[in-house]
């Protein structure tokens, strides 16, 4: 599983980053970025989903064939 | 000395050089019926406007108003989301629904950039903010903050009945607020009369309303001349200094930047500390239970964001359309009400109950789109500080007198009294 995030529907809300630091962190204007390569490690998978849950702009995109 | 000619001028003669724009006949009194004659400054609406939120998004669902030279309301979430993210049919001109409207041409600036700016300026004033109101560059405001509102709890002395609005709430926003832009802390109840002229004076005669607006950028003016005599790590000497297409900012920019951060910076997060600590006294099991459990705080947090979002937004319709089965007219306000949204049963489950271990919680309490709040992370970091404290030092409380409970009016919304009894 792989996350993305779409930098044209980000506003920098941080609700990902506040959820799931290990997952997500800012850039230095707050917009969200995924970590490392974005594979989500089988452990973290519901962190993952509650980021893309809570995303005021729906702009995080969980592939789950990656 | 000050030896910048941007800010010889006072900024009134600046302002009055300005065109006029357009004034409307100022109607207030009891509303006949929500759906067609709506207004968000009578006491009924300030009391609880969920209520009446709730009955037009089942009936209307956009309401409308003849009152502030006309307006429309939207009440589903899905409806406004789409005004927030549509800026090419709505625009943020003006975004306090009131009696006047700047005119046409003082977009896509506006009075207090960026949040009254649109396309294309707007992303490069914000680009400006937004390093200064990053989550980690707010983070180092936190241990000031904390001690900040210890001090305020020891003030109380051990007293019996506090009121929270007004000894708590309200001071925690004035002095991080105060303290980013370089002024003196001392001048947090001047702050509180230009919060309240500018977000509650909106019914006011003309010339009322002006010569209040004008004390707050005499006050401004006078900052900068500080600042420029003692330049200093803060946001003002920071917007003097600060370059935007290769110049200086423009006075006007300045001033009106320097404004936004300070209204929009304090009876919000004021709003929704005392929103927040008002629901706690009322629900004694949810305040056990953050009690016992403070890991919980940050997820109700964003409930107590959802159910008492403190900030209505307003736009202009840009050019007569048909927009979601109503006939907008050009320069009809939009009042923006993500509180609206915040309880649309469409979107939220349990819309209307305040549920802290909601876990899954997209609600729009800062704003969808281009101009989310450029303050949220500021807002909960102070959000959160301030309710660890109380709940650390103040575990058991309750409203003394429910009666004695009082809600500001207009586009923010938080209580104003709030009179709570300790232990």
């Amino acid at each position: 599983m792989k996350l993305h995030i779409d930098s044209e529907r980000c506003q920098g809300h941080g609700r990902c980053y506040d959820l799931a630091p290990d997952l997500f962190g800012d850039d230095d204007e707050g917009f969200g970025q995924v970590l490392g390569d974005g594979v989500v490690p089988a452990d973290r998978v519901r962190d993952a989903r509650l980021a893309v849950a809570n995303c005021p702009e729906r702009a995080i995109d969980l592939d789950e064939e990656n | 000395m000050t030896v910048d000619d941007r800010f010889a001028r006072d900024f009134r003669e600046t302002r009055d050089e300005e065109p006029l724009g357009t004034r409307n006949e100022i109607i207030t009194g009891p509303v006949a019926d929500w759906a067609t004659d709506f207004s968000h400054l009578e006491p009924e609406w300030a009391a609880d406007p969920y209520r009446i939120q709730d009955d037009l998004r089942q009936r209307c669902p956009i309401a409308h108003t003849d009152r502030f030279g006309g307006g429309w309301l939207p009440t589903r979430y899905e409806d406004v989301a789409a005004v927030a993210y549509d800026t090419e049919r709505f625009s943020s001109r003006s975004i306090i629904m009131g009696n006047f409207r700047p005119p046409l041409d003082v977009a896509p600036i506006g009075g207090s950039p960026p949040i009254s700016s649109d396309p294309p300026f707007h992303h490069d004033a914000r680009k400006l903010l937004l390093p200064a109101f990053t989550k980690t560059a707010v983070a180092r405001q936190e241990p000031a903050t904390r001690a900040f509102c210890h001090a305020l709890i020891d003030a109380f002395q051990g007293g019996d009945v506090v009121d929270a609005a007004r000894d708590y709430a309200q001071h925690i926003p004035m002095r991080v607020i105060a303290d980013m832009l370089g002024f003196p802390p001392e001048d947090g109840p001047r702050f509180r009369e230009f919060v309240e002229n500018t977000l509650e004076g909106v019914n006011l005669p003309p010339d009322e309303r002006i010569a209040r607006m004008t004390k707050l950028f005499d006050y401004l003016l006078a900052q900068v001349h500080d600042h420029l005599d003692n330049p200093r790590e803060d946001l003002t000497t920071y917007l003097i200094n600060a370059e935007l297409y290769g110049h200086k900012l423009e006075a006007d920019h300045v001033a009106g930047t320097m404004a936004l951060l300070l209204i929009a910076g304090i009876d919000t997060t004021w709003s929704a500390i005392g929103a927040s600590l008002w629901h706690l006294a009322r629900n004694p099991a949810d305040r056990e239970r953050l009690v016992a459990e403070p890991g919980l705080l940050p997820t109700a947090m964003e409930e107590f964001l959802r159910a008492y979002a403190p900030v209505t937004m307003a736009r202009l319709v840009k050019q007569d359309m048909h927009w979601h089965g109503a006939d907008m007219k050009a320069d009809d306000w939009i009042l923006l009400s993500f509180p609206a949204a915040n309880r649309d049963p469409a979107q939220f489950e349990q819309a209307d109950d305040v549920v802290i271990d909601r876990e899954v919680n997209r609600h729009a309490a800062f704003g969808l789109g281009i101009h989310r709040c450029v303050g949220s992370h500021l807002a909960r970091m102070e959000l959160r500080v301030a309710l660890e404290v109380w709940l650390e030092r103040i575990p058991e409380f309750s409203l003394d007198d429910p009666s004695g409970v009082t809600w500001s009016a207009g586009q923010i919304r938080g209580p104003r009294s709030l009179p709570l009894r300790i232990g």
